[in-house]
């Protein structure tokens, strides 16, 4: 096999169904942010500032089970030892980190118009948050601080398993904790939000979760495209 | 009416900053990764090359070797 055809191999089993996957989140994405501003009504106590939800709740959502997926993943690489385990798990962590902070963002956003404050020391779930944002900041520095490849593989691994069992249980703890501030649309009415409010909702978690998946195929196009020009360069030296 | 129009306005303004954060992000994100992908890639196509050629001269020294 010519060596392009090699490297074309390995690219392309990440980029196997990219193209669709992309479409199906433009699309979904399209219809979200369509229905936020013309379908969903005006929420009667936040007003407009409440068409935040559809995008900070759903971020959240998509960005703390992408971490779990990574202890997944990262699970399946320490029992089966294949390496394109570690490396998905590694675009996981990766990709939900830079998403975690959006969530950060949006709803420090969300709370300067709603409270009056940009952030808020006293309200459990989004201290929380920014722990299990600064733990996985950790994750990045700690598995680069290792030389040996397989070493590296390993500790990761170990690492996004351990923390992706740490997101549930404190996602747990913090709803178990009385909230002061940050609201709870989904379960202090029950469940009962208005039905064009829930679509909308769900529709934003679909769209958020295959734009997640989107951008997990891309990067791991792009990394096996970067593994495949190392391979190429110590071919040719 | 002043008070309810100038908080909707106001609502609206923190709306636009989210989602143009969020926007942000992404398309700071995506550029990056297309920047990388279309440079490795660059650089995959050219090598490919090299190695094939190397390949083929190889072959053909190999044939034109006397025995």
């Amino acid at each position: 096999m010519s060596a392009a055809k090699q490297a074309n191999k390995q690219g392309s089993a990440y980029a196997r169904g990219l193209v669709p996957v992309a479409f199906a989140a433009a699309a979904f994405v399209t219809l979200a942010v369509a229905m936020v501003f013309f379908y969903a009504p005006e929420d009667v106590d936040q007003g407009m500032i409440q068409k935040i939800f559809y995008l900070h709740v759903p971020l959240a959502i998509v960005t703390l089970c992408g971490f779990v997926a990574a202890g997944v993943m990262g699970a399946q690489y320490l029992h089966t030892g294949d390496r394109g385990w570690d490396l998905r798990s590694y675009v996981a962590i990766h990709l939900s980190l830079m998403l975690a902070l959006a969530v950060l963002l949006t709803g420090a956003i969300w709370a300067k118009g709603s409270w009056g404050k940009w952030w808020v020391w006293d309200e459990p779930t989004l201290v929380s948050f920014l722990i299990v944002f600064l733990l996985y900041a950790v994750y990045q520095p700690l598995r680069f601080s290792v030389d040996d490849p397989e070493r590296q593989a390993r500790f990761a691994a170990v690492f996004a398993v351990i923390a992706g069992v740490f997101v549930p249980l404190n996602f747990l703890a913090v709803r178990l904790a009385e909230s002061l501030t940050h609201p709870r649309v989904l379960s202090a009415t029950g469940g009962a939000m208005p039905g064009e409010m829930r679509l909308t909702f769900f529709v934003s978690i679909v769209a958020m979760g295959l734009f997640w998946v989107t951008l997990w195929k891309f990067e791991l196009t792009a990394k096996s495209a970067s593994f495949a020009l190392d391979r190429m360069r110590k071919q040719l030296a | 009416m002043t008070v309810l129009t100038a908080t909707i306005e106001g609502g609206g303004d923190y709306v636009a900053a989210a989602y143009t954060v969020f926007l942000l992000i992404v398309l700071i994100y995506v550029g990056i990764m297309s920047s990388k992908l279309v440079r490795i890639e660059r650089k995959i196509s050219d090598l490919a090359e090299k190695l094939d050629s190397g390949g083929s001269q190889s072959a053909a020294n190999g044939e034109n070797a006397p025995n």
